[in-house]
């Protein structure tokens, strides 16, 4: 009893303070794997038994949507790669390095956290498909958090709207740099340290900055929601509605940011 | 008795299976997230059965080797579920006579006990580590286990008579 006792808080002390369990970790992970999978598989059963019993009519509207979708999002690519020839010019008379397309892995959520007050889920693709500790996640509609732990076949989450979650995000009315932070609650989140005479009103785009390195630059992060100023606060209270579809979304992109490729590349041919 | 002591390992390391599962399984999307509280310990709830029912058998080690698993399946700090089944374990160990001679009512208060302190010593580790700010919710698992117990006693019980476990 004891010994085990002291065992598990010299574990504990250890696990906090350094990684050297990370790897006795993702072991152990892959053994528990199962679970995972047995775990999500409500889940994906009512999926697909919805996917089955889709009506005729159903799928054919779904069917005239999806291609009216694509017919538009056809004309803006064409628009697209106008303007990436015309950026890359541009950048070209300035010098700047050109900025290449994000390359990007598309996974599947097989799991949430079952504490409701932490908002971590996990992906099934892991280090086997080179997704790394910090790695961005994306939804169709915008960020939705970063890799926080990387085991062999799958890959833990921690979804923006965690409380202990920062992102540096940006106005991109103005151009002015805020954090917003998690409230805990899937809907919403806070933007910290906002003063009175800043720039910024409801339904401004916020998109991520890429200040701190995390986070490539502008994928949209969330819409200003609520301002509110108190008086004799130093800052506004301020929320705002998340872009992506934190507590709903299956399948998500974790992103592979250009730099990073950059650098692996170097690392693997020096 | 030495002989008879090995049988029907697989029934428990299923009952522990199954709970594993129920501990992690995702609610549906549609519902909220805070449905969530409601949860009950289930992994608790058939260690502290199998305590009172075979302590010889499961015990401390059992307790623990499960809770490095739950630590590393809800990507805690290793030792935490570790720590907080092993005292269950010593608890219920250490009343086992007495449990086994209580009405199940009276059983589901002790349970009631056992598993709101494991729930504060898991509170308590993340609140040290930064994780966690206290609310009353913390509790409710407990009191949901407690409801619960007796029909997960009659459960287990029934399965270890049928597959003859001992």
């Amino acid at each position: 009893m004891l010994v085990f006792s002291i065992l598990s808080l010299a574990l504990m002390a250890i696990d906090q303070l350094s990684d050297i369990f990370d790897s006795a970790r993702s072991g152990l992970a892959v053994l528990v794997y199962p679970i995972v999978m047995v775990a999500d598989y409500p889940n994906k059963a009512s999926e697909a038994l919805g996917d089955v019993f889709d009506s005729r009519s159903v799928l054919q509207e779904d069917n005239l949507r999806l291609e009216s979708e694509l017919l538009i999002l056809k004309v803006k690519t064409q628009k697209m790669s106008q303007l990436a020839a015309e950026n890359a010019r541009l950048r070209a008379l300035l010098h700047a390095s050109a900025k290449l397309q994000d390359k990007v892995l598309v996974a599947e959520m097989v799991g949430v956290d079952p504490d409701p007050r932490r908002h971590e889920v996990i992906l099934d693709k892991g280090a086997d498909q080179k997704v790394f500790v910090g790695q961005p996640v994306l939804d169709a509609q915008g960020l939705i958090g970063q890799v926080i732990e990387v085991n062999p076949l799958t890959s833990r989450v921690l979804l923006l709207s965690d409380q202990s979650h920062f992102v540096p995000v940006q106005v991109v009315r103005s151009n002015l740099r805020l954090i917003a932070r998690g409230t805990g609650t899937s809907r919403q989140l806070e933007v910290n340290h906002v003063q009175e005479t800043a720039d910024i009103r409801e339904g401004d785009l916020l998109v991520s900055s890429g200040m701190g390195g995390r986070f490539p630059v502008g994928y949209p992060v969330g819409t200003i929601k609520n301002i509110e100023f108190k008086p004799g606060k130093s800052f506004a209270v301020v929320t705002a509605l998340p872009s992506g579809l934190l507590d709903r979304s299956r399948h998500v992109l974790l992103v592979f940011v250009e730099d990073n490729i950059l650098i692996r590349g170097e690392a693997s041919g020096g | 008795m030495v002989e008879g002591s090995g049988r029907g390992g697989w029934v428990i390391f299923v009952t522990f299976a199954i709970a594993m599962l129920l501990a992690v399984v995702s609610l549906p999307d549609s519902l909220p997230r805070e449905l969530g509280h409601l949860r009950p310990q289930w992994i608790e709830l058939v260690l502290i059965y199998w305590v009172i029912a075979l302590p010889h058998r499961v015990g401390i080690v059992v307790a623990w080797t499960i809770g490095i698993l739950m630590d590393v399946l809800l990507g805690s700090l290793l030792g935490q579920h570790g720590l907080a089944f092993i005292i269950v374990t010593y608890i219920s160990s250490s009343l086992y006579q007495r449990l086994r001679m209580f009405a199940v009512w009276q059983q589901s208060l002790i349970v009631f006990a056992i598993i709101g302190l494991s729930l504060l010593i898991n509170f308590w580790i993340e609140n040290i580590v930064g994780l966690a700010e206290w609310s009353l919710w913390y509790l409710l698992p407990a009191i949901v286990s407690a409801l619960l117990w007796p029909w997960i006693f009659l459960c287990l019980r029934f399965s270890r008579r049928f597959f003859h476990v001992a």
